[in-house]
């Protein structure tokens, strides 16, 4: 667990721990090695073209998808080989936003929002439900939203949503696939400042995906960018984006709009 | 070349039948294992139950009433209309009760909860539950499952019931019967192995109804296709096994009724 690499200066423990991971569907080699540390109370942004694997890789970390090759150690555990019981536990601990927030359709938001507590802990009382539930609210910026349907709101609020649900099991790693994908620059920013409040806050780590370079900038203490199965660079987003590398020029270029 | 595309269809026939099993076996495993979400069970049976009652009313009455109508005049020319009242409550109770009922629940739950789970799947409500460390299947597919399966077999019962009121109402418009009399002279004709069969039946259908639907939505493919895919399969499927455990569990019971 107490893993530390010596050519990056953290000192702090790795809590996502990631070592020659392989992924392929069929004959699509999606992940072909990746090597990725993320330490204690950071942020790591992964950025990389649509369809490089992004979502896939989080998915492994969250043990959705199984790896073909490779070791994935999450807060100490290896993913890969946990039963189903210990899985679930280092589960609670792991929040995972979907890209397409993945609200549940059939409940409004408060009852979304107190679903994982009560499927989880059997034994907490209404009140105290719906104090964690009022909380995470507040957290997100949308108290006033509690009774409405996922249908009813906005994409950025869905969001926070999805956000909100996550964080009221006090996770202590979490996982954005595209926090700001499909929402306006103004409302990007809103969520870029959610997720360093998160951080903050509830004293997180976390791995941002994202195809978004202001996003990365703003929240990634650390930038990683997926190229061809494989990250090309994991380091400050200026020494990530000072190099010759076309493919990596043109992604900067094409988002800052030079 | 043809020949390895055949052997590739025959391959994934194999894993797809394999899948199903392995689907239909986890029940088996899950159902008596804690957490029991009892309150999501009642709300489902309540659903599949609501759903279902006005179109098994109406069909249900209608078939008696059909039935009775089209069966008159072949008993009428032996003079034998007087047996209209059992022979019907045969046809009904044997077979048209349970199998009227699974047809409609076939389609009109099969497909919602098909599509249900299919557009879960493909906007990953799913797998937003196994994050949560919430056993999706448990959740979602044994409280479906055990409500179909608890509850066709009273819409069953009801639709039989309902069918022999539209008998009755199409036999009194001919002959004077009283209700009383129309219905003990219906059931004398029908045995304990009758009723017990059809509720037997009943169970069978409701299972493969909860379970088709709950395979094909599961597991429905990416994208919004998948999901109208999903729920059409769930019906077509389900018609399929319902009409195939109906003969199976007929020929059974008639010989255990040889016995
Ligand atoms: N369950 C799966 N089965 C088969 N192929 C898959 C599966 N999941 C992902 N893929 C394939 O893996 C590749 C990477 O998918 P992924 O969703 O990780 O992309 P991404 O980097 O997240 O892209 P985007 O930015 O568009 O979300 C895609 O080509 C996709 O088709
Ligand atoms: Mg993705």
């Amino acid at each position: 667990m107490q893993e530390t690499n010596q050519h990056i200066t953290h000192k702090n423990e790795a809590v996502i721990s990631i070592r020659g991971l392989y992924k392929s569907f069929g004959t699509l080699d999606v992940l072909k090695g990746i090597d990725l540390d993320v330490f204690k109370g950071e942020n790591v942004a992964v950025l990389g073209r649509s369809g490089t694997g992004k979502s896939v890789l989080i998915k492994i970390l969250a043990g959705l998808l199984k790896p073909d090759k490779g070791n994935v150690t999450v807060l100490g555990k290896d993913v890969s080989t946990l039963k189903e019981k210990e899985l679930d536990a280092l589960r609670l601990k792991i929040g995972f936003s979907f890209q397409n927030s993945a609200l549940y359709d059939s409940m409004n938001v408060g009852q979304n929002l107190a679903f994982p507590l009560q499927m989880n802990f059997k034994n907490l009382s209404k009140k105290e439900i719906d104090t964690a539930v009022a909380e995470v609210l507040d957290a997100v910026g949308l108290k006033n939203k509690i009774n409405e349907m996922p249908a009813d709101l906005s994409g950025g609020q869905r969001k926070r949503i999805g956000i909100a649900r996550t964080l009221i099991l006090k996770p202590e790693i979490m996982l954005y696939d595209e926090p700001t994908s499909g929402l306006d620059p103004v409302t990007c920013i809103e969520i870029n400042e959610l997720i360093k409040e998160v951080q903050k806050k509830y004293k997180t780590s976390s791995i941002i995906i994202t195809h978004d370079l202001t996003c990365a900038k703003a929240t990634g203490d650390r930038v990683a960018m997926l190229l061809d199965g494989k990250f090309f660079k994991v380091g400050s987003f200026d020494e990530v984006f000072d190099t010759d590398n076309k493919l990596v020029q043109s992604f900067f270029n094409y988002n800052f709009i030079k | 070349m043809p020949h390895s595309k055949f052997k590739e269809k025959i391959n994934n026939y194999f894993i797809g039948v394999s899948d199903a099993a392995s689907f239909v076996g986890l029940f088996f495993k899950q159902v008596f294992s804690v957490p029991f979400h009892f309150r999501e069970i009642i709300n489902q049976c309540y659903v599949v139950g609501l759903k279902s009652l006005p179109l098994i009313s109406l069909t249900g009455f209608i078939t008696g009433m059909v039935f009775t109508k089209q069966s008159r005049p072949s008993l009428e020319t032996f003079g034998a209309t007087s047996w209209l009242p059992s022979l019907m409550s045969i046809a009904i109770v044997r077979a048209l009760g349970s199998l009227v009922t699974a047809l409609i629940c076939s389609g009109k739950i099969g497909s919602s909860i098909g599509a249900e789970l299919g557009s879960m799947r493909v906007t990953e409500q799913i797998d937003a539950m196994e994050v949560s460390a919430i056993n999706p299947y448990k959740y979602l597919v044994i409280s479906r499952v055990l409500a179909t399966t608890i509850t066709i077999p009273v819409l069953g019962l009801y639709c039989s019931f309902i069918a022999l009121i539209g008998s009755f109402v199409n036999v009194t418009m001919y002959e004077s019967t009283s209700f009383i009399g129309f219905f003990e002279y219906g059931f004398a004709s029908i045995t304990f192995l009758d009723v017990f069969t059809s509720v037997t039946k009943s169970v069978f259908f409701g299972f493969t109804i909860g379970m088709v639907g709950c395979y094909k939505g599961y597991n429905a493919a990416n994208g919004t296709q998948g999901v109208g895919k999903a729920a059409n399969q769930a019906v077509v499927l389900s018609m399929f096994l319902v009409f195939i455990e109906e003969i199976v569990i007929v020929q059974v019971s008639n010989w255990i009724r040889l016995y």
